[in-house]
C-alpha cells in the first residue's frame, strides 16, 4: 500500500503525457482537440485523487458518515469542466472556418498555402 | 485496497484508450474513443467519491464534446492523412516533462492520505459549517453556489463569452450565403 502511494498520480502522468503527445504532433487540427480534451480529463483526474481521503465518503452531509473526502477540489473540477467544454466549442468552430477557407484541416498543408499566397 | 485496484484498472482502460486515439486515423473513431474515455473518467470519480463531477464529466465531457466533435466532422472531413505516429523529437520533449512532473509528485503526501495538507485547511471548515451557514446537505453545491459563487459567476461569464464567440465565427458564412441568394 505504501509503495504503491504514488502510482496513482504516475499513472495519470502517464495519461497526461499521451495527451500531450497527440497535441503536439498530431497535424489534424480536430485529433489536436481531441488530444487537448485527453490532456484536460487527466487534470481533472489528478486534481480529484488529490482530494479523496481513504475510507471517506461523498461530501454529502448525513448522519451515520464521519469521514468525508474533500470538496474544495470537486468544486474547482466542476468549474474546469465546464470551461473545457467552451474553449472545445471555441476551438471546434474556429476548425470549421479554417476548414471552409482552405479546404484542409492539415496543419502543413495550411502553412504550405500560406507560404505560396505571400511568395506570389 | 480493492478501490485502490479498481482506480488502477480504469487508469490502465483509460491509457489504452488514449493510445489508441493517437493511432487512430479515422476522426470519427477517435471522437467516439474520446467519448469512452470521459465516461471512463466519470466512473473514476465516482470511486473517488467525487459524484457531483461525474455526473457533469458524463453529461458535459461524454455528452456535449462528442456533439460537438460530430458536428465539427459532419461540416468537415472525417479522415486524417497518413502519417508516421512516432517521431523523435515531440517524444523526448514528452518523455522529458512526464520525468519531471513524476519528480514533482515525490515529495506529494500519499494517495488519500487524510493528513495531506489539502485536507488541512479552508475544506474541513466547509464541511463543518456549510449545513448551518448555507443550508444544503450536498457540501459541493454550498461551496460551488455560496463560498466560491463569484467562481461559478466567472464559470458563466467564460460561456458567455464562448457562446458570442461561436456565434460569431460560425454566423458569418450563413449571413453571405444568405446575401448570395438574393
Amino acid at each position: 500500500m505504501e509503495a504503491l502511494g504514488l502510482y496513482n498520480y504516475w499513472l495519470v502522468i502517464a495519461l497526461m503525457m499521451t495527451g500531450f503527445y497527440i497535441v503536439i504532433t498530431s497535424p489534424n487540427l480536430v485529433k489536436k482537440i481531441i488530444g487537448l480534451n485527453i490532456f484536460q480529463a487527466s487534470v481533472f483526474i489528478l486534481y480529484i485523487s488529490m482530494g479523496k481521503v481513504a475510507g471517506g465518503s461523498a461530501p454529502i452531509l448525513a448522519d451515520q458518515v464521519t469521514l468525508y473526502s474533500n470538496p474544495l477540489p470537486h468544486v474547482l473540477i466542476l468549474t474546469a469542466i465546464v470551461v473545457g467544454v467552451a474553449t472545445t466549442a471555441m476551438g471546434l468552430s474556429l476548425v470549421v472556418r479554417i476548414y471552409a477557407a482552405y479546404g484542409s484541416m492539415e496543419e502543413d498543408d495550411i502553412e504550405v498555402m500560406d507560404r505560396s499566397e505571400t511568395d506570389g | 485496497m480493492s478501490e485502490v485496484l479498481i482506480n488502477q484498472i480504469l487508469l490502465a482502460f483509460m491509457l489504452v484508450i488514449a493510445i489508441g486515439v493517437l493511432y487512430q486515423r479515422n476522426l470519427f473513431a477517435a471522437a467516439m474513443l474520446m467519448s469512452i474515455y470521459s465516461l471512463l473518467a466519470a466512473a473514476l470519480f465516482v470511486v473517488l467519491d467525487a459524484v457531483d463531477v461525474a455526473f457533469t464529466e458524463a453529461a458535459v465531457g461524454a455528452g456535449i464534446s462528442i456533439i460537438l466533435a460530430l458536428g465539427t466532422l459532419a461540416l468537415t472531413c472525417g479522415e486524417q492523412k497518413p502519417r508516421p505516429v512516432l517521431a523523435t523529437g515531440p517524444l523526448l520533449v514528452v518523455l522529458l516533462t512526464g520525468g519531471m512532473l513524476i519528480y514533482g509528485t515525490l515529495d506529494m503526501p500519499y494517495y488519500g492520505d487524510p493528513e495531506a495538507a489539502a485536507h488541512t485547511g479552508v475544506a474541513s471548515r466547509y464541511l463543518q459549517d456549510s449545513a448551518n451557514e448555507v443550508g444544503p446537505p450536498n457540501v459541493v453545491t454550498s461551496v460551488l453556489a455560496s463560498y466560491r459563487g463569484y467562481d461559478t459567476l466567472g464559470e458563466t461569464v467564460v460561456i458567455f463569452a464562448a457562446g458570442i464567440g461561436v456565434f460569431a465565427l460560425m454566423g458569418r458564412g450563413r449571413r453571405k450565403a444568405t446575401r448570395k441568394v438574393k
